[in-house]
């Protein structure tokens, strides 16, 4: 991955685009090779390390609902006692990075809506700096129009903090939207890697053009 | 309600031959006796008699107080201790000095011999043991089969002999009598009965149908005070086949000898008409001390004086019973807690030893509760006492806490359970900070059933002495006395509502708000 850049991963549903993230931060263990993070192999003694230089945000958001936004965001950054006062600026930091209303961050999970959630598990991500930030189709169970903000606002938080991203989406006008690159998956395997308009007039495979066909209809590049 | 006392002796029998006949050498096993039948109260040196469960048994309990409170030896009576095993058992160890037994019920139950031992031969047997008997009181409290008067007349019928030539008569006999081993199979063998309509029926019951006709022929005890009262007669047992219950003072041989020759004073002076007297006369009052004085009255008038009868009072009892009960059902249920939420923890995560868990758990609830009881008797660190109840309660409460920490823990969904592993939380953390939270609900409706199991089935400690809310129930019971029960039975209720409805304030406290919402 890139440093600094958005890596899109796309391709049809269980293509494995999820479990490629799923394996980054080892929620599964692979097969058969093997995840570097920062040059170093990722082994069962140090995932507890990795996963804390690496954010994750999920499409339901992933927080506790017995816990606040607040303390979700601080969850990680209280279990490794971090001080307080730095937390306390890196949470309005945040709040301010992600356009999220101070006075709700005494609510629960779910008192919030959905898009609200979102920007809650983002802000948790990001608590602790991460050097990668995993994102699963964090936008997709939201309505077109907090989605279309959320896209925005997402969009102008990895520009601003030169964020390493990988995003996992299956909406091909999104992915175009956030790519630096764009990878397509298909049953597994990485099918084709390179900008939109690599794969739109220099595919390396027929399923690239069908892919791309098939989400017709939006006006490409 | 004055329903006579003696088929309580017999069900106390029966109590203990069904914990003897399933453990044995349970006397070898259970050489120490348990702490609560220690009397902590009062003068050491006085003679401590024990009484049974049932009207019969604290009577003569209070005679045999009265008798050596006479001949200037002080004496208390702890009053309906329990069955068979458990008066033993005190006797062995020192708690009671001396307690009223029946020669059948030492031979089967203490000796484990058969019935038909002769009054010397029960002798030379307890003395091995430590322990001696006087000679018969002076009534035989055994089974006997009963009709109406007027239709045993009618048909010509005295001995149970007779009954052969009348096989269309009904029976209805008590169920305890139908499964005993001098019962009714043994006994129609025996008589070569040919009856063929046999009904199980509750004693009482009996006497109803008998009285309406529904019945000819019921089983009945031989101090039984329904048998006069109704006018039925009892049926010569020609062929003796029922065994002997010869009521004696079992003592121990190392008690004072006059407390044992002021004892002896009370053999052969109460026949069975006197005791039916005395029976009737207790149920009746309830006071069993006046009872006992109506013997002292008929016997030596200018003895008699003022009895003077201190009986605990009722809020007094009833705050033993309860804070027993809440000892009982509290401890177990910390225990249950301690040991359950890591085993459903455990079982949680599913695979062999999960299921192991769960099954464990499972198994033990199916066993019925007095059986569980019954079956920790019997084991080195238990016998009868105090922590075999909370034992038997504490696996009884034990289910429902795996059951539900797993199913909590099973339902948190997934993408929970990997975002605080995507965190990066350890382990530790993730179980604390994450998983049992979110699983607290279900954890303490888990809690709050063992909680209101326990309150209920911890009235069947009282069935091993143990105390509780269901000593009143179990006396009530042995005493056919509906208020003694409802003495227990009541605040057994109004304590599970309290618990159901102190938990229910729990969850404000222990669920997270988060989730409440």
């Amino acid at each position: 991955m890139e440093s600094g850049k958005t890596t899109v991963l796309i391709g049809p549903s269980g293509c494995g685009k999820s479990t490629l993230l799923r394996l980054i931060i080892r929620l599964i263990e692979p097969d058969s090779g093997s995840i570097e993070f920062d040059g170093k192999p990722v082994t069962p003694d140090n995932i507890n390390a990795s996963r804390r230089q690496i954010g994750y945000v999920i499409q339901e958001g992933g927080l506790f609902p017995h816990l606040t936004a607040r303390a979700n965001v601080l969850l990680m950054a209280r279990h490794i006692g971090k001080p307080e006062e730095e937390t306390r600026d890196r949470l309005q930091e945040l709040a301010e990075l992600t356009r999220f209303p101070q006075n709700l961050l005494p609510r629960y999970p779910l008192e919030l809506s959905g898009g609200q959630r979102q920007r809650v598990s983002l802000m948790r991500a990001l608590m602790l700096s991460p050097e990668l930030l995993l994102l699963d189709e964090p936008l997709g169970a939201l309505d077109p129009l907090v989605r279309a903000a959320l896209q925005k606002d997402l969009k102008e938080i990895f520009t601003r903090l030169g964020q390493t991203v990988v995003f996992v989406t299956h909406d091909l006008a999104e992915a175009i939207y956030f790519a630096d690159e764009i990878v397509l998956m298909n049953e597994g395997r990485i099918v084709q890697k390179g900008t939109i308009a690599d794969l739109r007039f220099r595919p390396a495979h027929s399923f690239v053009s069908d892919f791309i066909n098939a989400q017709r209809g939006i006006a490409i590049v | 309600m004055a329903r006579l006392s003696n088929q309580e002796s017999r069900r106390s029998r029966h109590y203990g031959r069904f914990l003897v006949s399933r453990i044995p050498n349970f006397f070898l096993i259970l050489s120490w006796v348990p702490a609560f039948l220690i009397n902590s109260s009062s003068a050491a040196e006085s003679v401590v008699i024990g009484s049974k469960k049932f009207t019969e048994s604290y009577v003569l309990g209070e005679i045999a107080k009265r008798i050596l409170t006479d001949a200037g030896i002080p004496s208390e009576h702890r009053q309906g201790m329990g069955g068979t095993i458990i008066l033993w058992e005190a006797l062995r160890g020192g708690q009671i000095d001396a307690y009223p037994e029946y020669t059948g019920t030492i031979a089967t139950e203490i000796l484990k011999s058969n019935s038909n031992m002769s009054v010397d031969q029960v002798r030379d047997s307890l003395e091995k043991l430590g322990a001696g008997i006087t000679a018969p009181l002076g009534f035989n409290n055994t089974y006997a089969l009963v009709m109406r008067r007027s239709e045993a007349q009618r048909l010509g019928i005295r001995r149970i002999s007779d009954l052969r030539i009348h096989p269309e008569l009904k029976f209805g006999l008590t169920h305890e009598f139908l499964e005993r081993q001098d019962g009714w199979n043994p006994l129609r063998e025996r008589y070569d009965l040919p009856q063929q309509s046999v009904i199980g029926i509750d004693h009482s019951l009996g006497y109803s149908a008998l009285a309406n006709g529904s019945i000819a022929v019921k089983d009945a005890y031989s101090t039984d005070a329904k048998v006069e009262q109704n006018d039925l007669v009892v049926l010569e047992d020609d062929l003796h086949f029922f065994p002997k219950y010869e009521a004696v003072f079992l003592f121990r041989l190392s008690m004072a000898a006059r407390a044992i020759a002021a004892l002896r004073g009370l053999e052969g002076t109460l026949d069975e008409k006197r005791m039916i007297g005395l029976n009737a006369e207790a149920e009746r009052t309830k006071d069993y001390a006046k009872a006992s004085d109506l013997y002292f009255g008929d016997r030596d008038v200018a003895a008699r004086r003022p009895h003077q009868y201190i009986g605990e009072s009722f809020p007094h009892k009833l705050t033993r019973w309860t804070l027993r009960h809440l000892q009982l059902a509290g401890l177990s249920l910390l225990l249950s807690v301690i040991v359950g939420i890591p085993f459903g923890i455990v079982a949680s995560r599913g695979g062999a030893v999960g299921h192991v868990v769960l099954g464990f758990a499972g198994i033990v609830q199916t066993i019925p509760s007095l059986a569980l009881l019954a079956l920790l008797v019997p084991l080195p660190f238990f016998g009868i006492s105090v922590r075999t109840a909370i034992a038997a309660l504490f696996l009884y409460g034990l289910l429902p806490i795996v059951r539900s920490t797993a199913t909590g823990l099973q339902d948190i969904p997934r993408s929970l359970r990997e975002s605080a592993v995507a965190l990066g939380l350890s382990p530790t953390a993730r179980l604390w900070e994450v998983y049992l939270p979110m699983a607290s609900r279900s954890i303490l409706s888990g809690i709050k059933t063992s909680a209101v199991i326990n309150i209920g089935t911890a009235t069947l400690a009282a069935l091993i002495g143990a105390g509780g809310l269901g000593e009143p129930i179990i006396s009530g019971l042995d005493l056919n006395d509906h208020v003694t029960i409802l003495e227990g039975a009541i605040p057994a209720a109004v304590l599970a509502l309290l618990v159901q409805w102190c938990f229910d304030l729990l969850d404000r406290v222990v669920i997270p708000k988060g989730l409440r919402l």
